[in-house]
């Protein structure tokens, strides 16, 4: 069994695996937002080459990240025909017609463009999971929520939960399985045909789930509290993230990319920005 | 001023059936520092409460527990207290906080403040004592029940404590992974001078602390050296069994042949080979 606490993380030695997952999230973020503001074919073009300098900087193989957005893919295809054949203009003639479904060339160009926005918006998240592991990234988010603290916000709490989540994952799927053999063992039937029988046949396997889970929990708290665990109370960190000098490059690379998009979205200064650029 | 003392312990709680359960009985004795005592009972017998009691996870309901002379129930000494007591408990799965080995040994360290180098420095030495550093990054699951358990132990290890307490912690695990466990435990008690408390029902585990304590519900039946086993009645009249070289000398002693009390491969070797010297003459 693969081992699901390390999510989808590809392990390679890329500069995109290095950096600082502060740095990445942020990045993310700004990314995130970056593609709302995108409504040219030129931008889309212009931000896509980024993301695919992106990949190819994380080395993991574009295959691999495709293939990890596959059910995505097929969502968002469907989306895209459907969006196609609904698509309504009363401004101009359809280029074709069958009955109630029109096609028309604007609502080629919007469903494309609809398209080509969900891929962005799932390749990068990708490419973070990809690239960082699910301790990084808690350790991340709990550094960047550190601010939070001021308003009594338990960021040290919210961080220790989901790694504790993450570590249980495994445990309980491995005490699912046990518990689904020993009911299998009694005659229980979970290869039913009936839907309705399945689901049954699944609350004699959920309630020892959760008594045990609740067990699990009791025999982990009284473990950390035996580790001297009294909360974020003057608790220190082994590793401590450090952002280096590249990350900051980059964070400051994809503000420009961000500042491109948006001059070609609002056209800031006219297009004497883009003047300015080539001189 | 004994390390760990229990002054007339009485602890009961309610099981899950509504009866009350009297775990403990006026329990009563201490625990010196670099001491290897060894814990049996049956089953019920109140060993895992016992365990509790020592760090303050539970509070007795008479009588006092003191470590280095603070109460467990002083709730503003807990912290110290669990300093220097530490417990390994049965399952090494529900004592991992995270997915990586050096981080779960780190949390420790981590809860007592101290500073990123001497954190990374504890870590390190805990893990090499327990011989897993070149699991440190691996994740919990890739390990065998022994690894896991000795990952568990380096976690405890790692805050330095004087005292620690293994609840069964072998009673998972095959007789390879409690060998492996078993060693580490020894080597620590004599290199580090750290006092062992072994919770078990092996019995051939207990036959080598220094001291044996047998807990019969909830009352301590016998405490003593090795010379235990040379009265076998008090393990037996509390449903426990004897070691194997124990038992086979005794069978030995049965058929008119004396070759004392050995307690393990090597000692049994020696006693009958003595014997057969002894008779050769």
């Amino acid at each position: 069994m693969r081992d699901v606490s390390m999510g989808q993380y590809y392990p390679a030695s890329s500069p995109v695996h290095r950096a600082d997952p502060r740095i990445k999230l942020v990045i993310l973020l700004l990314y995130l937002v970056t593609v709302f503001f995108c409504n040219s074919f030129f931008s889309f073009g212009f931000l896509t080459v980024f993301v695919l300098i992106t990949i190819f900087l994380s080395r993991v193989p574009i295959l691999k990240v495709l293939k990890s957005i596959k059910i995505v893919i097929i969502i968002l295809v469907i989306t895209t025909l459907l969006m196609m054949i609904f698509y309504t203009d009363t401004k101009s003639t359809p280029l074709a017609e069958w009955g109630i479904f029109h096609i028309y060339l604007n609502g080629i160009y919007a469903a494309i463009k609809l398209g080509w926005r969900l891929m962005l918006l799932v390749l990068m998240p990708t490419v973070l999971t990809l690239t960082s592991t699910p301790t990084e990234l808690c350790d991340g988010l709990e550094s960047l929520l550190s601010p939070l603290k001021v308003i009594h916000f338990p960021v040290h709490e919210l961080a220790l939960i989901m790694s504790i989540a993450l570590r249980l994952i495994p445990t309980l799927i491995e005490e699912t399985d046990k518990i689904m053999n020993a009911q299998k063992a009694r005659g229980a039937a979970f290869e039913s045909r009936n839907p309705f029988k399945k689901i049954k046949a699944m609350i004699p396997v959920l309630i020892p789930l959760f008594v045990s889970s609740f067990r699990r929990a009791d025999e982990l708290a009284d473990a950390m509290d035996s580790r001297c665990y009294r909360g974020a109370k003057g608790r220190t960190r082994m590793k401590k993230l450090k952002a280096k000098l590249s990350d900051f490059m980059a964070l400051l690379f994809w503000c420009a990319i961000t500042v491109c998009i948006l001059f070609l979205k609002y056209n800031w200064c006219g297009w004497a920005f883009i003047a300015a650029l080539a001189l | 001023m004994p390390f760990l003392e229990f002054k007339n312990v009485e602890y009961s709680y309610v099981s899950g059936e509504d009866e009350l359960i009297q775990a403990l009985k006026s329990v009563s004795f201490s625990v010196e520092r670099g001491e290897f005592v060894a814990l049996v009972g049956c089953n019920g017998s109140g060993k895992s409460t016992l365990a509790r009691l020592c760090n303050g996870l539970i509070a007795p309901d008479s009588g006092q527990v003191l470590v280095d002379g603070a109460s467990t129930t002083d709730k503003s000494a807990l912290f110290d207290i669990r300093k220097k007591i530490g417990i390994v408990f049965q399952n090494p799965d529900n004592q991992m906080v995270t997915t990586i080995v050096e981080d779960d040994v780190a949390f420790g360290p981590e809860n007592l403040g101290l500073p990123p180098d001497e954190i990374r420095a504890r870590v390190d030495w805990a893990l090499k004592s327990v011989g897993m550093s070149e699991h440190a990054h691996s994740g919990p699951f890739r390990l065998s029940g022994g690894q896991k358990q000795r990952v568990a132990i380096a976690g405890v290890l790692a805050i330095k404590p004087e005292l620690m307490i293994l609840d069964e912690a072998t009673g998972m695990l095959d007789p390879s992974g409690r060998r492996e466990v078993l060693d580490v435990i020894k080597k620590l008690n004599r290199d580090e001078n750290m006092a062992v408390i072994m919770i078990t029902h092996f019995m051939e585990e207990a036959a080598s602390a220094d001291r044996i304590i047998v807990l019969d519900s909830g009352r301590i039946a016998a405490d003593g050296g090795k010379e235990l086993f040379k009265t076998p009645e008090v393990f037996e009249s509390v449903g426990l069994d004897l070691p194997l070289y124990v038992r086979l000398a005794r069978r030995l002693n049965e058929i008119g042949m004396d070759i004392g009390c050995p307690l393990s491969a090597d000692e049994f070797a020696a006693c009958v080979s003595a014997a057969i010297k002894g008779e050769g003459k």
